[in-house]
């Protein structure tokens, strides 16, 4: 099981490969990170390009940075960056357990921030952190950068709003505000596969009711997507297990066109929605009333 | 299709080779340099059995280009005894019956010894997250971790710590 053949080129710097970008036909050129996604692709010839970019030789691409209220994380950045990261541990505890819940060691070590992003698997777990916390990925183009919002960014399986000559930059991950609660959980055949399922929730409380609810559901349909039906139920409510139940059903009547496929039935998919929704907001109100706001 | 030119050490060896850019580190290492140690398992990234070092942190071998190694250091389990000497890890492997086959040995013990290199006495958990990065089928796992933790206890490793 060989790649087809194919020309390389690893440029040093951005602009660089942004040249090599736009004097090829788009539909040839693959672009790789760190390849934990693509070359299995090469390598069944289910990705046969001509040309394969190399970025993984662009430092500027690289690191993981302080900004005011937010981290910025170099689109090739490894998993294992994130993880040695105390920047990271200390904004956003949410981030840095959903990067250890990514695949293995070995993969984590090569796998980049960017790459889990342009991939948009939808049971993978960095987009569903980016949705919940609302990050900005940052493209380079022909035409300039440009800031996406997460929610804009995710289209539907695979496939993202970067257009064919744009190259993802960096990922602006927001801190987690003050006293927020979070968790991850998800359901998966073994450690480090993919999920079967998956759910993100935040939520403050003040004057003990929940406040700024969000719930994100992965690996259930084509994207990750938030819940603004269950979110709305638990808006300005005093938390506890039955509203966290209701919500969780509010979330598996929403959920459209759950995937049904050799890994679970749609109706499994729609409970496992409802259970991990429940218990990653029991998860996330501890962790609120934790923080002592 | 444009070949590139490569300079790689491998197991404190200075190697410099044309390669095809398809080629894959493992198969440079397998067919280029004769390093056969390094195995050869699914092709894409799932079973962990070709995994090596590449400065200093454990990769799967198939899942990178030799020309992405140009400039770098790869450790292959060929590097690891002296002589007739084996690693610790090596040597506990066979003490505590850690492999049967031995198909997928080279490729736990190269994630082991990123492990142990990092972190000298890691938890029972931490362990386990390393070893389920690889795919052994004939020994259910128990001998393998038996191996690390005598492997950690005579490399001088404390006792282990709980993680947290």
């Amino acid at each position: 099981m060989k790649p087809a053949p194919f020309e390389y080129a690893a440029p040093p710097t951005l602009d660089e490969a942004l040249a090599i970008l736009s004097e090829n036909d788009p539909d040839e050129v693959k672009i790789l990170a760190g390849g934990q996604s693509l070359m299995p692709l090469l390598n069944m010839r289910l990705a046969r390009p001509e040309l394969l970019l190399d970025l993984t030789r662009i430092d500027e691409l690289g690191g993981v940075r302080a900004l005011d209220s937010a981290v910025s994380i170099g689109a090739l950045a490894t998993k294992r960056d994130v993880e040695d990261s105390s920047l990271v541990r200390d904004r956003n505890p949410l981030f840095m357990e959903s990067t250890v819940m990514i695949g293995h060691p070995q993969i984590r070590n090569r796998g980049t921030v960017g790459g889990s992003m342009v991939q948009a698997d939808p049971a993978a777990e960095y987009p569903a952190v980016a949705v919940a916390l609302g990050a900005e990925l940052v493209a380079r183009g022909p035409g300039g950068e440009r800031v996406i919002e997460a929610d804009d960014f995710f289209i539907t399986y695979l496939t993202t709003s970067l257009e064919p000559g744009e190259i993802l930059t960096e990922v602006r991950v927001p801190d987690l505000p003050a006293g927020t609660g979070w968790s991850i959980q998800e359901v998966a055949r073994r450690h480090g596969d993919f999920a079967i399922v998956g759910a993100v929730a935040m939520l403050r409380l003040e004057s003990g009711v929940c406040v700024d609810p969000r719930i994100v559901i992965f690996g259930a349909s084509d994207r990750a997507r938030r819940h603004p039906e269950a979110e709305a139920l638990l808006a300005g409510e005093r938390p506890s297990a039955a509203l966290f139940e209701s919500a969780g059903q509010a979330v598996a009547q929403s959920l459209e066109d759950p995937t049904d496929d050799v890994h679970a039935s749609a109706d499994y998919r729609r409970d496992l929605a409802r259970v991990l929704c429940a218990r990653t907001l029991s998860e996330a109100m501890e962790r609120a009333e934790g923080s002592g706001a | 299709m444009a070949l590139c030119s490569i300079q790689v050490n491998v197991n404190g060896t200075n190697y410099q080779s044309v390669v095809e850019p398809r080629l894959s580190l493992a198969d440079f290492l397998r067919h280029e340099l004769g390093l056969t140690g390094t195995h050869v398992g699914c092709e894409h990234g799932v079973c962990g059995i070709c995994n090596v070092l590449v400065d200093g942190r454990s990769v799967r071998a198939c899942l990178l280009l030799a020309v992405q190694v140009d400039g770098q250091s790869v450790e292959t389990v060929e590097g690891l005894a002296e002589g007739e000497k084996l690693h610790p890890i090596q040597q506990a492997f066979m003490d505590e019956q850690g492999l049967q086959c031995g198909f997928c040995t080279p490729g736990f013990i190269m994630s082991l010894k990123e492990l142990l290199d990092c972190n000298p006495s890691p938890s029972e958990d931490e362990i386990k997250d390393v070893l389920g990065g690889s795919i052994c089928r004939c020994t259910g796992y128990a001998g393998i971790l038996r191996a690390v933790q005598s492997a950690v206890a005579k490399m001088g490793g404390g006792q282990p710590s709980s993680a947290d």
